[in-house]
């Protein structure tokens, strides 16, 4: 049976004054898959996630979600059903571990509802049930990206997108990040698109991958032949 | 940072009503209090396209705007001569004329302000507050209209500042526009950073240091023709030491 296209960007162009970050962005994300977006710095890699929320305007194109037009707002981007967790972990650093969380599921509504996905994503991440009245601030850089992805878990998601995630944390706390993500997707089937530099980390769990060159994209393939045609090669070291 | 804009809309209320009409201090003190609220909502929506410094210009440039509305409206304010003779307030027959009276009327809006501050702080909506303090643009992806919620906040502080603007309207008995500018915003914004950010106590010592401060310094014994510069002077020179080597105020949590 062939997977459902979730999330689609259709023909997407971004400009920053007269730099022209993203130019005819053509991706997609099918259900339950993990896709990787890879490029050098300056690609238009993180554009195309703050693009999806409408953090930064889009020019021309359009954003779809099961195939219908969506408002790049981020509002109306949640309530679909689509989780964002930023580059740098961005945490709350002055509030606890918990009220991260319920900041996370603030489209839940339900305060019986809410506490059981707090409850749920700590069986994901027993780390921060252990501690979950610490400061966020007081965590570990590796904790904290475990509790900004099990924030950005907390809408229940059909779709997350993940900005640089093993960005700034060491080469163990990078295998524990990306077996969560795996965990994700495999547990929750949640679709996740990916941003990381780590490439190689990145292609051995991911199902598809899209090359970006400045602003373009230059290839879209299944990971293991992106792996073997040469165009990472070509693209960052020129 | 035009908290002295609605300071002086409640001053300017309570001084109208209690020198022109027969309403008394409480009555005036609710309508001044509504008439911030009024006002905050209505510049508040207009703010909101601002961002950072825009945002702060903006807010001083509402100060202006009062403080020129209440210099040139003379038909209600009387401009520059100000309004003397604001009676003091009386409630079930106890006089606010005695000063003592008036210390403890004071003490109690100051518990109530402080209360409810402290409400906000601890709710969820201050749980939101301080997630928009720390990253609104985080605080957004998750679905919250952080306009929304600084409005409201914006609202409240206003409507705070026009009850302490009653209550110097009828301690003093007399206002002019003088005590409403942008450099009283000023005063109170260094209470506030002085004192210590995203801390309630912080706001209080702050107040206490910054105003009792000049009146310690009278016993210092300066020559008495440059005593008033001179005060200026070391308090200035305390606010610089202070900013450079406590940038979080006295028992602040959060740095600017």
């Amino acid at each position: 049976m062939e997977k459902e296209i979730l999330l689609q960007l259709h023909d997407v162009s971004v400009r920053f004054g007269g730099v022209r970050a993203l130019d005819g962005i053509d991706i997609s994300l099918d259900q339950g898959e993990i896709v990787a977006l890879m490029g050098p710095n300056g690609a238009g890699k993180s554009t195309i996630i703050k693009a999806i929320f409408g953090l930064v305007p889009i020019r021309s194109g359009e954003v779809l979600w099961h195939g219908k037009k969506i408002l790049p707002v981020p509002h109306e981007v949640v309530q679909r059903g689509i989780s964002f967790v930023p580059q740098g972990r961005r945490v709350f650093s002055c509030l606890t571990i918990e009220e991260n969380l319920e900041i996370g599921g603030f489209i839940v509504g339900d305060k019986k509802e809410l506490n059981r996905r707090i409850a749920q994503v700590m069986e994901t991440f027993p780390v921060l049930k252990q501690r979950r009245a610490s400061k966020a601030g007081m965590l570990s850089g590796g904790q904290q990206q475990m509790l900004a992805l099990a924030r950005g878990l907390m809408t229940e998601p059909k779709v997350l997108l993940l900005d640089e995630p093993s960005l700034g944390l060491a080469p163990k706390i990078v295998k524990e990040v990306f077996a969560k993500i795996k965990e994700i997707n495999d547990k929750h089937k949640t679709a996740i698109l990916v941003v990381e530099h780590n490439i190689k980390s990145l292609l051995d769990i991911a199902d598809r991958g899209y090359v970006l060159d400045n602003g373009r994209v230059a290839t879209g393939d299944a990971s293991q032949r992106i792996l073997e045609s040469g165009i990472l090669e070509k693209i960052f070291l020129g | 940072m035009t908290h002295a804009a609605f300071y002086g809309i409640g001053a300017y209320t309570t001084a109208i009503l209690l020198t022109k009409s027969g309403v008394g201090f409480f009555g005036a003190l609710v309508l001044g209090i509504a008439i911030a609220t009024a006002v905050s909502l209505l510049i508040g929506v207009v703010l909101s396209r601002f961002k950072g410094d825009y945002y702060a210009l903006g807010t001083l440039g509402f100060n202006t705007i009062v403080f020129g509305a209440f210099l040139n409206w003379k038909n209600l304010t009387q401009g520059s001569l100000g309004i003397p003779g604001i009676s003091r307030p009386e409630l079930f027959g106890i006089n606010f004329t005695n000063n003592f009276n008036f210390l403890i009327l004071a003490l109690i809006f100051l518990i109530l302000a402080y209360s409810v501050a402290r409400f906000v702080a601890n709710s969820p909506f201050g749980r939101v507050l301080k997630a928009i303090r720390e990253d609104e643009t985080v605080i957004s992806v998750f679905g919250y209209d952080t306009l929304h919620y600084k409005l409201v906040v914006f609202v409240i502080s206003a409507a705070m500042a026009a009850v302490a603007g009653s209550l110097f309207a009828s301690y003093i008995t007399f206002i002019d526009p003088s005590g409403f500018r942008v450099a009283e915003s000023m005063f109170i914004l260094a209470i506030i950073i002085l004192g210590g950010l995203a801390n309630l106590r912080g706001s209080l010592l702050g107040a206490f240091f910054l105003i009792l401060l000049p009146e310690v310094m009278r016993f210092v014994g300066f020559p008495s023709d440059i005593e008033a510069q001179m005060r200026q002077v070391v308090y200035g020179v305390i606010l610089i030491l202070l900013m450079l080597y406590r940038p979080q105020g006295l028992i602040g949590e959060y740095k600017l």
